[in-house]
């Protein structure tokens, strides 16, 4: 009994207070806090969102992206007239001899053509960039950088690039590179080129490494030229192995590659150091190899979190068996492809739109829900079973009809793509470092909510005991429809981060569903905490299983276990305890 | 939009209920066999449209044989004994001279028994792995050496690839196409230990450790590359781990059967450019056929953002053949139509003639695209000539000496050519 | 409604449905027999195969209905995997239907089916042998999924699982099955299933007597089943399982094994389910890994709400009535049929609590007036 948290006390307490505001409250009763709390919320957000998205903002900005030198060497002017002119499988030496005979000024040039914007003008073949200007193709001077009118998409050729001539120019780019004005690009450069060390690439590096004066960079180009140094035959014992020893401290794939390459070797000195170096560095690998499981794990927990959590509202507080729910997160995500479509020259700021619009979106449609169907099945458990996942057929159907059964492109936000490399073995996507952080801002978001806001107290009110509640003056009603509303508005949100990682299509919400419900009764139903630590330990189990057994596999063996453990358990991680559990 | 849709649908159907004994004789009747809700939707649902809309076309000509050609649209919904059942509906029931569907290769076996029990018609517009041929359907899609050996090939000789991920969903077509790959890489001299097959689940979206595996795999200092056999919806999330993960199509490539624009179109495409795709049309070849094709689907679809893609040039091959036949035989009795189809020719959208071959597979180019930031594919690479379809693989040691032909003397869909038998029942 | 008019409602209508149902059953099914053999395939009256086979699906599917309602509805379980035995039980028939096929197969191999030859495997695995013999497939199409219904229902009634918990549970069962069953590794099929079946015990499954025999057999197995859980459930056995869903603690308390009750009355559901599933295939010709979807477990709960829950016949007419709608709607409106689908669901949830057998009972009620109301106070 005294495990109840909610005392009679409280009740009296509340009841005066509300008495207190009757009279501001008559026509919206309830939707002031409420609205409160949604304003806190998307404030909070966005505060940690801003803050991880300028950092990326700087990062990006220190980089200036294009060197502006006028003109190309007379000398080329052939060249680039033949460039025009071969067919793209006949491209490669006109490249080199580009590359053999100019400098950084090819640097524009290269870069174009690298990103498949290289055309020309079929009249004079003059060769230009195709940029956009206010989403319509436009085109401009390679080397002038000056945009030339009324070019129509008839007056000019692409020319064409492959994947072998992408690979090519990648490289390019970074041997003219390797002498920029910037010590951030001149190690990039370095990176980039370490594996395809040619005897070229080898000398310039040679003759850079004396004169380099940022310590970082030196000591990567160092790293390549001891690459280098460990594989010269020619060389003394002892130069090669003291290379060696200097590659055993770095994480990079071309290293390890080329040490495992020594081992095969004759020369029982170098196969020695060699093995030595390649078993250190394993054991490094191994355990950022681990680190890079565990971020598996902790984001498919994440997924599964954010899938979940509204699903915790609907079905673990109020008791409605959701079948809806899925189609909550597909609203979600198809407010983002909407918002996104209504933005298009804004996307790195849509998202920032979209999540309060999915909210809303999926909150008015679980409000109508709740209004119109759930509301007449109290104390119908099994029966709201029945109405949700009719309706769930219903809005398939619907965004199918409206939307076209295809999947829709929704573009990431460009500081939300890539990857933040901590070490050449461990690098986290950022995508999903931020889904990480925003399940989580959104759990506790949503635990201040249920904790602190009179909306919160009503809704843990009218989930232990209903008629108490109601005696006490709370209005059941609009507690039920605002909780509905809540649970599906939350599930609009996770649409948002899911779009982000998956398709936008009428199934998505199907996807999910099932493995919603498992994570809720895992965790225990009624129980947010029980939410979250079920939604992260599934998760990691399943990301360390899924090595060892493959995908389909390690689902399997954690549908099999969370069986036999509700077994044990059978009210799952964090039972409710007390009489409201009945 | 919705409710045009209903009233229409309603007003349709009154219409057919009214009016079916009447008009019974007056028309040829088209099956339209394509899931346009569950999972398979999102695939199927463009390929109902293509149907109706080159069946609008030809009406409009004057139709066939003097007829007008009347659609008959039935929804499988991703269920496979649906697709038995209905198959069944539209041949005994509706009466139809021909069915137009299927996408997977479930449906396809599941409609199979129906079609020879009731002697019906169906084309298959997908790719799949082959290993069938029945006397009752006519395979439009690219047979795995049209698809998967030309793919290799390229990455092979174009791209210097020694090491290859064979990454597919775990049914019937990877699995297939996989093992003809393993055995054609093998006899090309790749050693096991360079080739990694990995199976995921239908709708696999969580792809972080199989990517970074292939990741490891492919950064062992020789050249390696993906061969995805992933399955529709999977794809996406796949290749936006990809991205993510900042695998490049320099570094290591990803050559796929099952993404063609229509997948792309849900995509981002642009951290994927220079990724590959093995097909027998893109929607950016350039001939005068394939312009007045994607003018009219554009048209037709009222949505200047729709594109086009190879099982929909399959179903147009298909289509057109099949009124061809129709108007060779003079009649639309399937085995007539069925006899008049072998030999059968017609253009390809991207250039060329397609032939309907005697195991009832088609003659073909073979593109390989590079995929674009516009969702579209550039080629990189065609067959000089058209390839035939071969209906049992020659790598495979259960279908090597066995060859399909629907013409006499030997009218079998599994001849042995050593054995000298026809076996299974056809 | 109180619990104890429900017990003595479900008693009071104990006989008087079977018999008029087992006999209008019957009846059509022999009438349809007869029309689809014996009149001229134009004539009026003429029953074709295709509606034939149609049929015989759907008297699967109400077998099935009929299933969950014994457990559902007679016992408060809400099983969202009964699809699992469903579908275990018509693997059984399909590997049975597979062996049939002999050297028929495309690749003629007399001993393995063909998708086993496709993948390379050399020879059967343990688990397909004896499926050759029509009594040991029949055996295992009632054992496997009363085993795995045993082993199931006995962790879980034992450890008191109940409410939402074992209906995800059983929810997460078919899952894992689902996932088992499309591994190709797993031997049997994987997402193709078993399919092209050729013929059963020596007759052709194309020929259409076979058709009508292996419908006129649903028939009577669904009779037969029917009247079979009558009998049980308005046994001694069947009133402590109505007083375990009424109030299992207060049953426990009065000193009955709740849990051996529910463990053998979810084993005889799981049967049921099986033989249904067994039934299915040969009529559909095709079993793939399809059938242990969630979703379709889902429906089948459905079916038996629009039916009507806790009365075996309300479980029958759900089954037909919205199997039948969904024939007609994919065909009559195929972009639109899940509107209706849908629509229909809540409407009945919303309006038709007790669902259409309900409806009925209402309208009866009302006609003449009640003499027990005081009972129900």
């Amino acid at each position: 009994m005294q495990r109840v948290p909610f005392s009679t006390r409280t009740f009296l307490l509340k009841l005066r207070k509300n008495k207190e505001q009757a009279h501001q409250q008559e026509t919206l009763p309830l939707l002031i806090p409420w609205s409160m709390t949604l304003r806190h919320f998307i404030a909070l957000c966005c505060c940690l969102f801003g803050l991880l998205s300028l950092q990326a903002y700087s990062a990006e900005s220190s980089t200036p992206a294009s060197l502006s030198v006028n003109q190309p060497p007379a000398a080329l002017a052939p060249l680039m007239l033949k460039l025009t002119q071969v067919k793209y499988s006949k491209l490669l030496p006109v490249l080199k001899a580009i590359e053999a005979n100019s400098d950084e000024s090819m640097l524009p040039l290269f870069r174009t053509m690298m990103n498949g914007d290289l055309y020309f003008i079929k009249a004079n073949k003059q060769l230009v960039q195709r940029i956009e200007v206010e989403n319509q193709d436009a085109y401009r001077g390679i080397f002038s950088q000056q945009l030339i009118a009324n070019l129509s998409e008839q007056a000019v050729s692409k020319i064409k690039v492959n994947n072998r001539l992408r690979g090519y120019l990648r490289n390019a780019i970074a041997r003219i590179q390797l002498t920029s004005h910037s010590a951030e690009v001149r190690r990039g450069a370095v990176q980039a080129l370490l594996s395809s060390l040619d005897e070229d690439t080898v000398a310039t590096l040679e003759r850079l490494y004396s004169s380099e004066s940022n310590t970082k960079v030196k000591e990567e180009m160092g790293l390549a030229l001891a690459i280098n140094t460990a594989l010269q035959t020619e060389l003394p014992n002892s130069t090669r192995i003291a290379a060696i020893e200097r590659l055993s401290g770095s994480l990079e794939t071309t290293v390890r590659n080329k040490l495992n390459q020594l081992t095969y070797q004759d020369n029982p000195d170098i196969k020695a150091a060699a093995q030595a170096a390649l078993t250190k560095i394993t054991q490094r690998v191994e355990r950022f190899g681990f680190l890079n499981q565990l971020f598996f794990g902790l984001s498919l927990g994440s997924v599964l979190l954010l899938a979940s959590i509204g699903l915790a509202i609907t079905f673990g507080v109020m008791g409605v068996i959701n079948m809806a729910h899925g189609e909550m997160i597909m609203l979600g995500a198809y407010t983002t492809y909407v918002v996104q479509l209504m933005m298009p020259n804004y996307i790195d700021y849509s998202i920032w739109v979209a999540i309060p619009a999915a909210f809303l979106v999926s909150a008015l449609v679980g409000i109508l829900i709740e209004r119109l169907v759930i509301r007449h099945l109290h104390g119908r458990p099994l029966e709201t079973l029945l109405a949700t996942f009719g309706i769930s057929l219903i809005l398939q159907q619907l965004v199918r009809t409206i939307f076209s059964p295809l999947n829709r492109q929704v573009s990431t936000p460009s500081w939300m793509s890539g990857s933040w490399e901590i070490n050449p073995v461990l690098s986290l996507t950022m995508n999903r470092l931020y889904i990480l952080a925003f399940s989580l801002l959104v759990f506790f978001a949503l635990v201040m909510v249920l904790k602190k806001t009179s909306l919160g107290l009503n809704v843990r009110a009218v989930s232990q005991n209903r008629n108490m509640a109601k005696t006490m003056g709370v209005k059941t009603n609009w507690i039920d429809a605002m909780t509905f509303g809540l649970g599906s508005g939350i599930a609009g949100i996770a649409g948002v981060a899911l779009s982000q990682l998956t398709n936008v299509g009428p199934n998505l919400g199907q996807d999910y569903i099932i493995n919603s419900f498992m994570v809720v009764v895992f965790g225990g139903v009624g129980n947010l905490l029980g939410t979250l630590v079920a939604a992260f330990s599934l998760g990691i189990a399943t990301k360390f299983l899924e090595p060892m057994t493959g995908a389909v596999l390690s689902t399997i063996l954690v549908l099999v276990f969370i069986i036999l453990f509700i077994q044990k358990r059978p009210k799952g991680l964090f039972p409710q305890k007390g009489r409201a559990a009945e | 939009m919705k409710i045009k849709t209903l009233v229409s649908a309603i007003a349709l159907t009154g219409a057919t209920l009214v009016a079916v004994p009447s008009w019974a004789a007056d028309t040829i009747k088209v099956g339209v066999l394509h899931s346009l809700s569950g999972t398979m939707a999102i695939s199927e649902s463009a390929l109902k449209d293509t149907v109706l809309m080159l069946i609008k076309e030809q009406n409009a000509k004057g139709g066939l044989l003097g007829k007008q050609i009347e659609p008959v649209v039935v929804d499988p919904a991703s269920n496979w004994p649906l697709f038995a059942e209905k198959a069944r509906e539209l041949i005994s029931k509706d009466k139809v001279d021909v069915i137009f569907g299927s996408w997977t290769s479930v449906s396809r076996k599941s409609v199979l028994p129906v079609l020879q029990e009731l002697n019906g018609l169906m084309f298959y517009p997908v790719q799949f792995e082959g290993e069938e041929s029945s006397k009752n359907i006519f395979y439009t899609g690219a047979a795995p050496n049209q698809q998967a050996i030309p793919a290799v090939n390229y990455l092979m000789n174009d791209l210097g690839v020694k090491r290859f991920v064979l990454a597919g969903t775990d049914y019937v077509y990877p699995r297939t196409t996989n093992k003809i790959l393993e055995a054609y890489l093998k006899s090309k001299g790749v050693p096991a230990k360079d080739i990694m097959v990995n199976y995921t689940p239908f709708g696999q979206s969580d792809w972080q450790s199989i990517v970074s595996q292939i990741k490891k795999f492919g950064s062992q200092g020789i050249k390696t590359a993906v061969v995805s056999t992933i399955n529709g919806d999977a794809n996406v999330p796949f290749y936006k781990e990809l991205a993510n993960q900042g695998i490049s199509s320099e570094d290591i490539p990803v050559v796929a059967f099952s993404v063609g624009e229509q997948e792309l179109s849900g995509l981002d495409t642009k951290p994927l450019v220079g990724h590959l795709a093995a097909w027998n049309y893109f929607e950016s070849v350039d001939t005068p056929e394939n312009e007045r094709f994607i003018k009219a689907w554009k048209a037709y679809k009222k949505d200047p953002k729709a594109v086009t893609n190879d099982p929909m040039e399959a179903t147009y091959i298909g289509f057109n053949m099949w009124v061809d036949a129709v108007k060779k035989a003079g009649t639309t009795d399937v085995d007539a139509v069925e006899k008049a189809m072998i030999g059968q020719k017609f253009p390809n959208l991207t250039g060329g003639m397609a032939t309907m071959n005697k195991n009832h597979y088609l003659s073909k180019p073979v593109l390989i695209g590079e995929i674009q930031d516009d969702g579209q594919f550039e080629t990189v690479w065609e067959t000089d000539s058209t390839v035939p379809g071969d209906s049992w693989s020659d790598y495979l040691p259960s279908s090597k000496n066995v060859i399909a032909d629907w013409t006499s003397p030997i009218n079998c869909g599994h001849y042995n050519t050593v054995t000298k038998k026809c076996s299974g029942e056809n | 409604m109180s619990s104890i008019t429900q017990y003595f409602s479900a008693g009071r209508t104990s006989g008087k449905h079977t018999l008029p149902f087992v006999i209008i059953l019957l009846a059509v099914t022999a009438l349809a027999c007869l029309s689809n053999l014996y009149l001229a395939s134009d004539s009026a009256l003429h029953v074709s195969t295709y509606s034939i086979t149609l049929l015989g699906k759907y008297l699967c599917y109400a077998m099935l209905a009929l299933a969950v309602d014994i457990i559902w509805g007679y016992c408060g379980i809400l099983s969202l995997g009964h699809g699992a035995f469903f579908a275990l039980g018509g693997y059984a028939m399909g590997m049975y239907l597979m062996r049939q096929i002999g050297d028929r197969g495309a690749y003629g191999n007399p001993d393995l089916p063909d998708f086993m030859v496709f993948l390379g495997w050399q020879q059967l695995p343990w688990f397909w042998h004896g499926m050759d013999q029509f009594w040991f497939a029949m055996i295992m199409v009632v054992l496997v999924p009363g085993l795995l219904a045993f082993i199931f229902g006995w962790l879980a009634f034992r450890s008191r699982v109940t409410g939402v918990y074992l209906s995800i549970m059983t929810q997460a069962l078919t899952y894992a099955l689902l996932l088992a069953f499309f591994r190709n590794e797993m031997g049997f099929g994987g997402n193709n299933g078993l399919t092209d079946f050729k013929d059963i015990v020596g007759f052709s499954l194309q020929a259409d007597t076979t058709r009508v025999s292996l419908f006129a057999i649903t028939a009577l197995m669904l009779a037969l089943v029917f009247v079979i859980s009558r009998k049980i459930l308005s046994s001694r056995f069947g009133k402590v399982v109505l007083a375990i869903r009424d109030s299992e603690s207060r049953a426990r308390f009065i000193g009955y094994r709740t849990d051996r009750y529910k463990v053998w009355l979810f084993v005889f559901s799981a049967v049921i389910a099986g033989i249904a599933g067994a039934l299915y295939v040969p009529q559909v010709g095709i079993i793939n890994p399809g059938e242990f979807s969630p979703i379709n477990s889902i429906e089948m709960v459905i079916w038996v709400a629009v039916g009507g829950r806790g009365t075996l016949i309300g479980a029958v007419i759900g089954a037909l009535l919205v199997n039948y709608a969904k024939t007609r709607f994919t065909a009559i409106l195929p972009e639109a049929w899940l509107f209706a689908l849908g629509g229909l669901f809540v409407l009945v949830t919303l309006y038709l609590p007790k669902g259409i057998v309900g409806l009925y009972t209402q309208l009866m009620e009302k006609r003449r007036p009640q003499p027990t109301k005081e009972s129900n106070a």
